[in-house]
């Protein structure tokens, strides 16, 4: 990567930094919502520590991460929702009669989404310490679970990128927000997979990329420093980021059909 | 300001299903001129001005820009052209001036020529008061002029306005007007500009290109155009209607009958507008009295309607705002 194409990526990132903090619609929800559930969850299912085997010695500390990872979410919405913006409107026109080149536009538009989740992150963690819960790795642990929240932030924020690349559509992306959270939901986010009764939820948990991600963050949280989990998680989120990425590249090369 | 004008050989632009809207067309446009392109909703006005801009590649023929083929050599294009797309798409979260930083920037402008450029081009278009303030809280006519300063950041040799006053009122049209025809005549910029107004075609440009189903029906000074089409037309509204039948006859000497509103009477003039002064004689010679008299002068409206046998006024045949998104057959 050139120098030229780093500084247009940096211009993009501004612009995509700067309107994203300055659209509170956008950061309010990323924040509290997650943060709702995990007052909710945290209160009504601490019994959940009593089972045999059962990880954590609360359930706040359990279902920390889950905020991360709900965060990642909200800002791959915004990732994609941002890109079809700028194509309903015809601001990628303008971009596009510019000699900017394709991929910083999509680097510029994720470093927006990865800010988002940096900042929501930041907040996540503090509300979680006050309201007891322990980081087992520690303040290097907490770093690299801000740090990893990023990641997977950009790793979804690819996929939104090729729905909004695509399609065009706001809609269409913010569409795609519940058929992500199913996955979610058929991860170990919610109990650890060995606890999981059910032998197909089980199964299908196992087979789920979400369930890497969630285990690798929260053994930081749970554990400490478990390197099986954390490389585990490491290679799902660049994994997807990859493909994210390369799938989103492909969307706007084809709707970027200039000559 | 050197540079190369604009010349299209052939050029067809086909979209999925065989939809072609652009159709062989044929023009040339000198350095330094004002082209308008006229024509109704559909003609093919928008999409020729994406593959002039290369947004879209050409279905078949070619079009050089600047010099250069827009077909292979999009970059070379692109940093010699500026453009206002119709959507005056803008940030909404953004400032004017936080618009320049952006733009001017992806030009390769240095961070002190992007201030200068952006307090020297806010102040010509007249927002400078705006410039900090949040795109979103702009009017239509300020984002129109911000939409045409920011085309101007990199000092492009062509410019190309799609519509550009579409949707604005009289007070801020006629101020674009001014700074467009103000960019050809003292910076020398070639301007290609796409309308579905007479007035502005006739007002602005050098020479008009007509295009209907993405043909060329027309091209000529706006003059010129109309005087294809040929003489002016007299109407005469009597203070008497009973009087309608003896003016009828008296303007028959002049020529034959012409369309007129329901009240009046015209006809098209043999001798031009030179013989106004007879007609009026010749109705005073007979004890007439006229309640309105009006000379019509040929329109742009009379050449398409001699061209197409249709009206341009009113015309509205589906939004065109937009080019099919790149499907081509």
């Amino acid at each position: 990567m050139d120098v030229e194409t780093l500084r247009e990526i940096g211009i993009i990132a501004n612009r995509s930094v700067r309107r994203t903090l300055r659209q509170p619609a956008l950061i309010v929800p990323t924040i509290v919502f997650p943060l709702l559930l995990l007052a909710i969850n945290a209160s009504g299912l601490d019994v959940t520590k009593n089972i045999p085997n059962f990880p954590a010695d609360s359930y706040l500390d359990f279902a920390l991460v889950v905020t991360f990872m709900q965060g990642g979410l909200f800002a791959a919405t915004t990732a994609g929702t941002e890109l079809a913006t700028d194509i309903e409107t015809g601001f990628l026109n303008r971009l596009q009669l510019t000699p900017l080149r394709a991929p910083a536009i999509l680097v510029g538009q994720l470093a927006g989404a990865m800010c988002v989740a940096f900042l929501a992150s930041l907040v996540y963690l503090a509300v979680g310490l006050l309201a007891g819960a322990h980081i087992a790795a520690g303040v290097g642990g907490a770093a690299l679970l801000v740090v990893l929240a990023m990641l997977v932030a950009l790793a979804f924020g690819g996929l939104g990128s090729i729905i909004g690349a695509r399609t065009g559509s706001a809609e269409a992306v913010q569409g795609m927000f519940p058929l992500l959270f199913v996955f979610f939901f058929l991860s170990s986010m919610n109990l650890p997979r060995n606890l999981i009764e059910a032998d197909w939820f089980r199964t299908i948990a196992s087979w789920n990329p979400i369930s890497y991600l969630v285990e690798g963050l929260r053994s930081l949280v749970i554990t400490g420093w478990d390197g099986t989990a954390l490389w585990r998680c490491l290679v799902t989120a660049i994994a997807i980021s990859v493909l994210g990425f390369l799938g989103a590249s492909s969307s706007l090369r084809t709707r970027m059909a200039r000559t | 300001m050197s540079h190369d004008g604009i010349t299209v050989n052939g050029l067809v632009r086909e979209f999925k299903g065989g939809i072609r809207a652009v159709d062989g067309i044929e023009l040339q446009v000198q350095p330094g001129e004002i082209y308008g392109f006229l024509g109704p909703n559909g003609a093919g006005k928008s999409t020729t001005v994406h593959v002039l801009t290369t947004l879209l590649p050409p279905t078949a023929g070619s079009a050089t820009v600047a010099g250069f083929d827009v077909a292979t050599q999009g970059p070379e294009v692109r940093r010699r052209i500026g453009a206002a797309l119709q959507e005056a798409a803008l940030d909404n979260f953004l400032t004017g001036r936080e618009h320049f930083e952006l733009q001017g920037g992806l030009h390769g402008l240095s961070k002190a020529d992007r201030a200068a450029r952006a307090v020297e081009l806010l102040e010509r278009v007249g927002l400078t008061d705006a410039a900090d303030r949040k795109v979103g809280g702009y009017s239509g006519g300020m984002k129109r002029r911000l939409d045409l300063a920011l085309a101007l950041v990199h000092r492009p040799s062509i410019l190309f306005l799609d519509e550009p006053t579409t949707g604005l009122d009289p007070q801020s049209r006629s101020a674009l007007w001014g700074e467009v025809a103000r960019l050809a005549k003292d910076d020398g910029v070639t301007v290609f500009l796409t309308t579905q107004y007479l007035e502005e075609a006739d007002v602005l440009a050098d020479r008009v290109g007509i295009i209907d189903h993405g043909r060329i029906v027309a091209e000529g000074s706006p003059q010129a155009l109309k005087e294809q089409i040929g003489r002016s037309s007299v109407e005469a509204i009597p203070s008497n209607p009973d009087d309608r039948a003896a003016i009828e006859a008296v303007l028959s000497q002049f020529g034959e009958p012409a369309a007129a509103s329901p009240k009046g009477v015209a006809v098209r003039l043999a001798g031009g507008s030179e013989s106004l002064g007879q007609v009026v004689r010749a109705l005073d010679g007979e004890g007439l009295q006229i309640a309105h008299l009006q000379l019509h002068a040929p329109s742009l409206d009379d050449v398409f309607l001699a061209k197409t046998g249709r009206s341009l006024e009113g015309e509205d045949e589906g939004d065109e705002s937009r080019p099919p998104r790149e499907e081509a057959a």
